[in-house]
């Protein structure tokens, strides 16, 4: 049989990149018509502020440093858009993440404040108060039938107040935020990079192995749901849970695990930033940190691909960490939430874009194939 | 006691009004998770209504505007579901996140810039509406009596009527049963959607001006409303998509959640001396205990969440 040749836009990667390049150049597009709006003097040098991030200092040694800065916030977005993914795949939307970040912080935290425990465990808690948290999601979903997507909002809530009341016994006495790691307890901090890895950062005290780690997590979620039965088992379920258990698939048992798994990440996530001292929790926050949900940008941006969440995480907290750098007297640092917002937006749009592209690409080739006949047809009567 | 009373109804209020804008958008098979974002919309533009009409308005016409100032930004907000979930069949789940983050980042950005465009050291989020927020109270012997309650009433009394005597709520229910039926005897399944999405956007509009106005004199936008608009879905769960048990369900919602403002007015409960977080989570873990037990049994329209493909079988 002739092997035929496909264009390189059937090549479903390249749709997907396609589309998410799109999603990213729509919603900065988006994002300077507001600030355009709101003051057009500045808006030009806003939207480079935010989209060149540490490259707006002009040492190199600076740069270098909040390079480290934007990576040391990048590992737990990553982890977090990794449970996102992971819970999508198996057809569950776990907005939880952002509750589950928040029971992974205040684990770590009190265990190395309060307890004194070295980083492993603070890290090994983290992971158990995240996973327990998406279980419980998981556990409402199998057996009583409660949406995953309500569930976790409520949980988000009483996990936010429950961990300012927890962490508030090892704040600082004068303000409202946790003790330092660095004072109270740094046998609890994430080990550095070897020497010569930390030279690449200028020596950015909080570049520790977190960011390695996460991605290597990523390349095991993408091998864990690619290549073994229980990624298979897994998928199957969120296709089909009827027909997973006609297969013979324990369906409640994969819906627990997969929140599980997906609560785990999360939490291991948070503690990869807070276990660095880089952040100290604030014990009178009222609002839910914007990572988790962030994470769920960073997911669908990657084309709910492992290791493209690797670059759509490192993009989102770039422009965030730029939004941080935007001129205050005329714009505020949530201009970066609110063009990560779009995106998510933009990104509900990508299976239709891929819709319309093959139909275009199909017409495409049905008006070639017609001109190939018709020409071979007048050739035949020339003949 | 009155007090307790008092908060109780208007935040019932609040629950009622979203939770049967969720109810509307569900019966035609849309599913919106994005109330929570329509609410911070209508918020805005009822807050900017406050503060930008002159002080000498009278009650009546300041209530009129506020209330169409919400609806209408609600109304367009909504549009954004609407075209992504209908037009584009989009993952409804996915664009109702965006729009509760949009929202607020959206709502933020511009009340910030607002701010700092009055005056350069302003960076606060934040909008004041202490004399205009007067217009919509009536003190009856230490009861305020606020006209958002009258108007949740009248929107319970009115969306029971629509969906169930009207030609237009049984044709919406029936797009939100099963479309192609519907569509097979010549109802248009988009058009319904859209009005259905319409509605919960008016609907959630009006939501987020009520519940921002409901305890406090000025409004903090950065904190979006704190989840309000997911209680909302949790009430429309547990009323079974059906207005009148709607409104009993946001009754009890809305007791929790005043409790967490007037509890200290409560002997027995300030001997308890339970930290103020515990009553701040109540509404939270309530509505997820009786999500738990109702849920199992729960009726919910048959086709929601599902984009509707002329072409399907």
């Amino acid at each position: 049989m002739k092997h035929e040749k496909r264009s390189l836009l059937r090549n479903n990667a390249v749709q997907s990149l396609l589309a998410s390049l799109l999603c990213i150049l729509i919603g900065l597009l988006v994002g300077y018509v507001v600030l355009l709006i709101i003051n057009p003097a500045g808006a030009g040098e806003a939207i480079t502020t935010i989209v060149k991030n540490f490259m707006t200092y002009s040492r190199r040694n600076a740069q270098l440093k909040y390079l480290g800065s934007t990576l040391v916030k990048t590992a737990p977005l990553l982890m977090c858009s990794l449970s996102v993914l992971f819970a999508y795949k198996v057809g569950l939307f776990n907005i939880g993440a952002a509750g589950q970040y928040v029971v992974g912080a205040g684990a770590s935290l009190y265990c190395a404040l309060a307890w004194h425990m070295p980083w492993y465990v603070c890290l090994l808690a983290a992971v158990v108060a995240g996973a327990a948290l998406g279980a419980v999601s998981g556990l409402l979903k199998a057996y009583c039938n409660v949406n995953e997507v309500i569930s976790c909002i409520m949980l988000n809530w009483i996990s936010l107040y429950l961990v300012n009341t927890l962490l508030s016994r090892v704040k600082e006495a004068t303000s409202p935020y946790t003790l330092t790691l660095a004072s109270t307890n740094p046998g609890a901090i994430l080990p550095r990079l070897p020497a010569f890895c930390m030279a690449w950062f200028n020596d950015n005290q909080y570049v520790t192995i977190a960011i390695p780690l996460a991605v290597l997590i990523a390349v095991a979620i993408w091998v864990l749901l690619e290549k073994t039965k229980l990624g298979y088992e897994l998928k199957a379920t969120g296709c089909n849970k009827f027909a997973a258990k006609y297969c013979g698939m324990q369906e409640n048992k994969n819906l627990i695990l997969t929140m599980g798994i997906a609560g785990a990440l999360v939490g291991m996530g948070a503690a990869m930033l807070f276990l660095t001292g880089f952040e100290q929790w604030q014990c009178t926050q009222s609002s839910i940190p914007g990572m988790g949900f962030n994470g769920i940008a960073a997911a669908f941006l990657g084309g709910l691909n492992p290791l493209g969440t690797i670059l759509s995480s490192y993009f989102i907290q770039h422009i965030t960490n730029g939004g941080a750098y935007v001129d205050k007297t005329m714009y505020s640092a949530q201009i970066s939430d609110f063009i990560s917002a779009l995106i998510i937006y933009l990104c509900g749009f990508v299976l239709f874009f891929k819709f319309a592209l093959n139909n275009w690409l199909d017409r495409r080739e049905e008006k070639k194939a017609a001109r190939v006949a018709e020409s071979a047809e007048e050739g035949g009567k020339a003949e | 006691m009155i007090l307790l009373l008092q908060y109780t109804l208007i935040f019932a209020s609040v629950l009622v009004l979203v939770a049967l804008g969720g109810c509307f958008s569900e019966h035609s098979g849309v599913i919106n998770i994005g109330l929570e974002g329509i609410m911070v919309m209508g918020a805005l533009g009822g807050a900017l209504m406050m503060k930008f009409l002159p002080a000498g308005t009278s009650a009546f016409l300041m209530i009129l505007l506020v209330v169409l100032a919400a609806i209408l930004l609600g109304m367009i907000y909504s549009l954004l579901l609407a075209v992504a979930a209908i037009n584009f069949k989009a993952d409804q789940t996915l664009v109702g996140t965006a729009m509760n983050l949009l929202g607020t980042a959206g709502a933020t950005v511009f009340v910030k810039a607002m701010n700092t465009a009055e005056s350069v050291d302003n960076v606060s989020s934040t909008i004041q509406y202490i004399d205009a927020k007067k217009a919509f109270l009536v003190n009856i012997g230490g009861f305020e009596f606020n006209w958002f309650m009258l108007l949740a009433v009248i929107a319970l009394a009115a969306a029971y009527v629509v969906l169930y005597k009207t030609r237009f709520g049984l044709r919406l229910m029936a797009c939100g049963e099963h479309p192609q039926a519907a569509d097979s005897v010549g109802i248009n399944v988009y058009k319904m959607r859209y009005a259905g999405v319409l509605i919960s956007g008016m609907l959630g509009g009006l939501g987020g001006i009520v519940y921002i106005t409901a305890g406090v004199s000025e409004w903090k936008f950065e904190n979006g409303v704190a989840g309000f608009g997911f209680l909302a879905l949790a009430v429309m769960i547990f009323g079974q998509w059906k207005p009148t048990r709607i409104a009993l369900a946001a009754l009890l919602f809305g007791f929790f959640r005043a409790l967490g403002n007037v509890y200290t007015g409560f002997d027995f409960l300030k001997a308890l001396e339970l930290p103020s977080s515990v009553y701040n989570m109540l509404p939270y873990i309530i509505s997820l205990v009786v999500l738990a037990f109702t849920s199992k049994k729960s009726r919910a329209p048959k086709a929601e969440g599902v984009p509707y493909d002329k072409g399907q079988r």
